[in-house]
């Protein structure tokens, strides 16, 4: 991919700098007085520089580009670990099929292993596209489209889509974690353990908050009676880097003021204002902090 | 943007243009072209006033469903959408006609397809690409409006809809669309570079084949907008390869400027600095069009900031340079007046590098994975110092255009008078008075080359012409109809008088669109209705002129067989003329 782009903005830069030479030299020759303008067609000239030429740098970069399309579809790997990413107006639900995983915008991949991602969206069309990892693959209503990931580096690689979708088009990122095999297993695991138990006191409190308010209508965590099934799975909120698809940090001000009015931060998301008080706010918080 | 400016700013130009480069009176339909332009105007009125309620359309400019379907965008904004474009689509299908007929039957005498100026080729192909692209457009805005409205289910998935259609149709419109904004443009380009390099054009063969070229494999590339979408890999090579042709025809009219320029003797007047900004400006867009062509590359930077700069490089480099530098080119021609050099200079220099200040950036920030329609985007990605750049280039290149009004403004106000040739061109429109009569040509003249100015046969013929009865003004309504490949003269064509019945038929479709778009369905039926009157009492004959003794036809009959004896006079002069030398 990377000599591809190199071919092609070598040959780029070289007839820009072909047709800026010669319109500046046309421009600014001084012709002795008297010599008149050449009046032959030229049609040999442009049939050379106008067909002949373009036609074997472009035979040529189509060619080298062929094996590059190929290496980006399907790798036929039987080792691939399959992930699934649901889009939604404005963040992406990632499920892990078999380990009963669901998350949200964080999407952890094993290093040295290919990902197969299955690409469906929940209303209107997205576009994934994690510029380090991938080309752009759009989410389309009623399709489901894939796209193979494969990395041999460790890191957090950030991500966006791409196809325009509403309001909060431009707030609607996720992060790429790649990490080796065994931590990643771990990180599995973990994620598919249900909820822990409240250690008591103001966390005991936010669980109620949590299970009888309106937050389970929307929310899921599982372990608890709140199973609802719009907004991003809650299970284990606080292991995760940000906040409403890479909008905010996941830190316990933001998270507050996350929930209290969420529209002043990503104005136009689907989650109303809560009209918590102080007391049920921090015992709330409190308990999604647990959520490990 | 698009719709309203880029899309239909070669018709201003070709009307006012098309009938003085081919040497004729008028265009074919003048009361169809009043009819256009109203509807036009109406169809704008719609789309823009929507701003002013708050009611704009929503959803892009390409409106994907199902972001623009009933679910998520309640509201009439997306209706002012399809109905707006489909009724702008009305002007846009009937001014494509009005050119074609135009440019066919309404040449000089004399005026050869192998000697039409290649701006009238560019009108034409546009015509035709018109024609072709807008069916698909307005299919689709038809299906999106039943949707919306009346519960049909073409783009909703659940009930059996496919939302890829709708792209499928949108771009089978939106690729020629391109070349519909880019190919007058590129007209104007090869109609100011000859004059100012004080020679023909280059390849003048190569350059129509190339236009019309563009013109048909417009039509099989559209899917490399959609390469992202999850089509199979192998119908994406196919397109891919049909996008790497299509430089082909581009790299022709490039290397026959650059050469035309290089055998002549260049004159740097300010439209001539406008085609040659446009020439840099327009290869670069030109080189990333090719690496969109590549399907990996596509798939990578489309919808990036990547993609924003190459199509500013080709739209606005490769229309807004030509445009502004054919306004100046033909400005003393349209008002009178010439323009000032040195504020025509500053707007220039001004507007190029504002332009590149703004849209170069584009491309790194683009490729630094910033995707584009983005109100913001937090700090920290190295995205900063590249936008930052942009900003304050556009706000040079705003400088830029306000100096450009102002140097229009200024020549209006105080500009000296124009001669009627003030550039030396090459082409007919330079023949008349600054600026032309209503009229335009006293006599119609004979075309004896592709720049008949330059030739003494086609000037000497302004004078011959008026001795054929038909070419000479007679009584203010007459045009001269010719055969479509070689001009030769048929019939002398009465016009039709002024009526205000295109102006009626305008303003009743326009009432039956705010009809469907406000859901006053009884009053889209009536006006529907009196539209087909109105229509009606249009095409009804002329049963009045008839009696009167002007039978359509008959005295251009008449005109035509006393002029083709005296050609045949003429003719008969000129051989005995050559045997007695």
């Amino acid at each position: 991919m990377a000599g591809l782009w190199w071919l092609m903005f070598g040959i780029s830069l070289f007839v820009t700098a072909v047709i800026v030479v010669l319109v500046l030299w046309a421009a600014t020759r001084r012709r002795r007085p008297g010599v008149r303008a050449r009046m032959d067609t030229g049609q040999r000239y442009v049939t050379i520089t106008g067909i002949i030429l373009p036609a074997i740098v472009l035979v040529l970069v189509y060619v080298i580009s062929l094996p590059t399309l190929r290496a980006i579809g399907d790798p036929k790997d039987p080792d691939q670990l399959t992930i699934d990413l649901l889009g939604h107006q404005w963040w992406w639900e990632v499920s892990y099929p078999g380990s009963g995983v669901v998350t949200a915008n964080e999407i952890h991949m094993p290093t040295g292993r290919t990902v197969h991602l299955r690409l469906r969206t929940a209303d209107v069309n997205h576009s994934f596209w994690a510029p380090q990892l991938n080309v752009k693959t759009d989410l389309v209503a009623g399709r489901t489209n894939h796209l193979w990931l494969r990395t041999d580096r460790p890191g957090v690689y950030r991500g966006q889509r791409a196809e325009y979708c509403g309001l909060q088009h431009a707030r609607m990122a996720f992060h790429v974690v790649a990490q080796p095999p065994a931590e990643f297993a771990a990180w599995l695991t973990g994620q598919a353990r249900p909820a822990p138990a409240p250690p008591g006191g103001l966390a005991a409190q936010g669980l109620r908050v949590l299970e009888s308010g309106s937050c389970a209508s929307c929310h899921a965590v599982r372990g608890t009676t709140a199973n609802g099934r719009i907004g991003p799975d809650l299970t284990h909120l606080a292991s995760r880097r940000y906040l409403a698809a890479g909008t905010v940090p996941n830190t316990r001000g933001y998270l507050g003021g996350w929930i209290s009015n969420s529209q002043t931060i990503k104005p136009g998301n689907r989650m109303p204002p809560q009209p918590l008080g102080s007391e049920q706010l921090q015992a709330l918080i409190a308990y999604l902090e647990t959520l490990r | 943007m698009i719709f309203l400016f880029a899309t239909p700013m070669s018709f201003g130009f070709g009307n006012f243009l098309l009938p003085l480069l081919l040497g004729t009176r008028d265009m074919a339909f003048p009361r169809l072209n009043a009819f256009t332009y109203w509807v036009f105007t109406f169809a704008g009125v719609i789309l823009f006033s929507s701003l002013l309620f708050g009611r704009a359309p929503n959803g892009g400019w390409f409106a994907y469903v199902p972001l623009t379907g009933p679910k998520y965008q309640p509201g009439i904004n997306m209706d002012v959408y399809s109905l707006g474009l489909l009724f702008l689509g009305v002007s846009t299908t009937s001014g494509s006609i009005n050119f074609i007929a135009t440019s066919l039957k309404l040449r000089a005498p004399g005026m050869t397809l192998n000697r039409v100026p290649i701006f009238v080729w560019a009108l034409v192909v546009t015509a035709f690409l018109l024609i072709f692209a807008l069916p698909p457009l307005n299919t689709a805005n038809a299906m999106l409006f039943l949707d919306r409205r009346f519960g049909t289910r073409f783009f909703q998935p659940d009930a059996g809809g496919d939302v890829v259609l709708w792209q499928h149709l949108f771009w089978l419109f939106g690729h020629p669309d391109v070349y519909i904004i880019v190919l007058p443009a590129l007209g104007i380009v090869s109609a100011i570079i000859p004059t100012f390099s004080r020679r023909p054009i280059m390849a003048y063969p190569l350059l129509v084949l190339a236009m019309v070229a563009v013109g048909i494999i417009s039509f099989g590339v559209w899917v490399h907008h959609m390469f992202a979408v999850g089509l199979p890999q192998l119908s994406l090579t196919f397109f891919s390869a049909a996008s790497m042709i299509v430089t082909i025809p581009s790299g022709i009219q490039m290397f026959a400027w650059v050469g035309t320029m290089l055998m002549g003797r260049v004159v740097l007047g300010v439209p001539m600095m406008w085609a040659m900004g446009f020439l840099v400006v327009f290869v670069i867009g030109g080189v990333t069009g090719v690496m969109f062509g590549i399907v990996p590359f596509d798939q990578q930077v489309t919808d990036s900031y990547f993609v924003v700069a190459h199509f500013h490089y080709v739209l606005f480099g490769g229309a807004v340079f030509p445009v502004i530098g054919g306004v100046f080119y033909w400005w003393p021609k349209t008002t009178g007046r010439l323009t000032g050099v040195r504020g025509g200079q500053w707007s220039f220099w001004l507007v190029f590098a504002g332009f590149n200040l703004t849209f170069f950036p584009m491309h790194i920030s683009g490729l630094l994975g910033m995707p584009r329609r983005v109100y913001t985007y937090p700090g920290g990605l190295d995205w900063d110092l590249w936008n930052l750049l942009s900003s304050l280039g556009a706000y040079l290149l705003l400088a830029g255009l306000l100096v450009t009004l102002g140097t229009f403004a200024h020549s209006l106000w105080k500009g000296a008078q124009a001669p009627p040739d003030p550039w030396g061109g090459e082409t007919l429109e330079w023949a008349t008075a600054s600026p032309p009569r209503p009229y335009n040509f006293p006599v119609i003249p004979t075309v004896h080359s592709v720049h008949p100015l330059w030739d003494q046969g086609s000037l000497d013929s302004f004078a011959e012409g008026a001795r054929f009865k038909d070419r000479v003004l007679a009584e203010g309504h007459e045009l001269l109809v010719t055969s479509e490949l070689d001009a030769e003269p048929e019939v002398a064509l009465e016009m039709p008088e002024h009526t205000p019945v295109p102006f009626f038929t305008a303003v009743s479709l326009f009432l039956a669109v705010l009809g469907l778009l406000l859901g006053v369905y009884v009053l889209a039926v009536a006006a529907g209705v009196v539209a087909v009157l109105v229509i009606g009492r249009w095409l009804w004959p002329r049963w009045s002129r008839r009696e009167a003794g002007h039978a359509p036809g008959e005295k251009a009959r008449e005109t035509a067989e006393r002029d083709a004896a005296a050609e045949q006079e003429a003719e008969k002069e000129k051989t005995e003329k050559g045997a007695g030398a």
